[in-house]
């Protein structure tokens, strides 16, 4: 095993979930309200990241986040590092591969909550932000858990962003998928086995885990 | 400060368009009677800010929009209560986390209307601690209602509260309807498409059609118009008709009421007093006319009056008459060939035979 790389793992889903849940939030709330126009745009580029094969994801992440680009220039400028082969640049990359996971699932749960409760929450002189914390949130918290695990599930699997923006550095962008594959290309297959059949498990309980919560909780918020 | 409710408003919603322009006085229960799709649900929407509207609502003095000026107060800041026909109580709280809600955010408002006095008034203390799903149709709409108080509204706007429940919730409900405006004395608008409920709680109703409004004014002066009973439905027309109890008379157990110097009587009701004004629904299909007072007849009640109005359509066997007595009017369903040989005309004296009556409200 690896602790290391297992460690990293972890780290980077959880920040990449909290990250996505403040992004995604007000961004799947948007698509669920609005009568906008430009909705059907902004739903179809969420979910890009779920049809386009990862390094090319990665490829243009590279193009942007190099320190000789703009963004990545910027960054160097103010935190002193690259985005690119670090960590930072790792967090960014699993946001938007990550995105569409937190948002449908949101998209979809404020969708079912619908203007009744929100009307209802107004004519209680609930201001909107009143409304979204105390209706909106409580009334869609399944939606939060499966968005917030299938999140977290998917940037634990991410492997072809990774080796596009991330490299292999341990410690810094050496996920546990990065390590499999080095131990397949080294011909290190009982040190691949064992971590793919962690890999294996943790994804089984974590999905185990969100349809057994669905059958537990109706609608029920606490 | 003028108190009361000046609206002019239009509603534009895909092809149907709401055009509402009425001042309404700000006080007592204003009946909003249409049939389904004629815009009162979208009146009562404009009203608290759900639907956009174009025009002015100016609310006791207190403008909630004015689109000239660019005015238009978000819904949670106009003090409307708003009772939907779903209750749309908070199905992630309980019963008493659902009136906690308003209570919280009324702030110190008047009316003062206390969690307390909410819970008393509408028997709720038993149900406080029950979750929302495990209540039936009849308590929701009970929480909701209270709920909605506890909001401390200047205007109480009630959508088909009753539309959802079967006869014997409407019955269980329609009395707490009744003590919001005598207990709390909020002005109520309440929108319904049965003619029953606005005759029984409305002291004036507006009625619409097609989102526009066909008649307004006091609640029995406006039910008993033929074009309005009309949107009733046959099964439905009947009057209603303000009386005053003259005299109870305790051998024959019956009741005598005054109705425009006409008299009527009705099998005893003790409990109202002598002097007090009593409604009473008279259903078109119990009055007969006729030209000559007749005698040698079961029926009691035998009013005389004018043919006000007489409406006989040819495609059918029926023929309606409105008949004024002493200012009211009783309608009565006739057949067209009686109407005809009895040579009926608008203005000409007859006697109304009115052969059942009962107690409104």
């Amino acid at each position: 095993m690896e602790p290391g790389a297992i460690g990293l793992t972890l780290h980077l889903a959880a920040v990449t979930t909290l990250v996505l849940l403040l992004l995604g939030t007000p961004l799947a709330w948007w698509l669920a309200t609005t009568r906008s126009v430009l909705r059907p745009a902004v739903e179809a580029l969420t979910a890009l990241p779920l049809v386009l094969p990862p390094t090319v994801l990665g490829f243009y992440l590279l193009i942007l986040l190099n320190p000789t680009a703009p963004i990545g220039a910027f960054w160097v400028e103010v935190t002193g590092t690259t985005l690119t082969f670090s960590f930072a640049g790792l967090v960014v990359g699993s946001v938007i591969y990550s995105l569409p996971f937190m948002v449908q699932p949101l998209h979809g749960a404020f969708a079912a909550v619908g203007r009744g409760p929100l009307e209802a929450a107004a004519s209680l002189r609930a201001r909107p932000l009143d409304a979204f914390f105390t209706v909106a949130v409580p009334l869609s918290v399944r939606g939060f858990v499966t968005a917030c695990v299938l999140t977290f599930a998917h940037t634990v699997g991410e492997f072809g962003v990774v080796l596009m923006i991330g490299g292999n550095i341990p410690g810094e962008t050496r996920v546990v998928s990065i390590a499999i594959y080095e131990h397949v290309e080294t011909l290190r297959y009982a040190d691949a086995h064992l971590l793919s059949a962690a890999l294996l498990g943790f994804s089984f309980l974590v999905l185990l885990a969100v349809y057994g919560m669905n059958r537990r909780f109706p609608v029920r918020a606490f | 400060m003028p108190s009361d409710l000046d609206i002019d408003l239009s509603v534009a919603l895909g092809d149907f368009r709401l055009d509402v322009a009425e001042r309404l006085p700000f006080a007592g229960i204003t009946g909003v009677f249409g049939p389904s799709a004629s815009g009162k649900s979208t009146l009562l929407r404009a009203l608290a800010g759900f639907e956009s509207a174009r025009g002015h609502i100016v609310v006791a003095g207190e403008t909630w929009l004015d689109t000239a000026r660019r005015i238009a107060v978000p819904p949670f800041r106009r003090r409307v209560g708003f009772l939907f026909q779903d209750a749309r109580l908070f199905a992630h709280l309980d019963v008493a986390g659902n009136l906690g809600y308003a209570a919280r955010r009324a702030g110190d408002a008047d009316p003062a209307i206390s969690f307390d006095d909410v819970v008393g008034a509408f028997d709720l203390e038993p149900l406080l601690r029950r979750s929302v799903d495990a209540l039936s149709g009849g308590e929701r709409q009970r929480v909701a209602l209270a709920r909605t108080l506890l909001t401390r509204p200047t205007l109480l706007l009630l959508d088909e509260p009753l539309a959802a429940l079967d006869l014997y919730r409407k019955a269980e409900i329609l009395p707490y309807l009744e003590s919001v405006s005598s207990r709390f004395h909020i002005p109520t608008l309440y929108v319904s498409h049965a003619i029953e409920e606005v005759g029984r709680l409305a002291d004036r109703t507006l009625v619409l059609t097609d989102g526009r409004v066909r008649a307004f004014g006091p609640t029995p002066a406006v039910l008993e118009r033929l074009d309005v009973q009309s949107i009733a439905g046959p099964l439905e027309a009947s009057v209603v008709i303000e009386a005053r109890v003259t005299g109870h008379d305790t051998g024959y157990r019956l009741t005598r009421l005054d109705v425009g110097g006409e008299t009527i009587s009705l099998p005893d009701v003790a409990h109202l007093d002598i002097g007090a004004t009593a409604r009473l629904r008279v259903r078109a299909r119990d009055v007969a006319v006729a030209t000559a007072r007749p005698s040698a007849l079961s029926i009691r009640n035998v009013l005389e009056g004018i043919v006000a109005e007489l409406v006989a359509d040819p495609d059918s066997p029926f023929a309606e008459v409105l008949v004024e007595v002493g200012g009211q009017h009783l309608r009565a369903r006739i057949t067209r060939a009686a109407a005809d040989e009895l040579a009926l005309e608008e203005g000409q004296r007859v006697y109304a035979l009115v052969k059942s009556v009962s107690l409104d409200g």
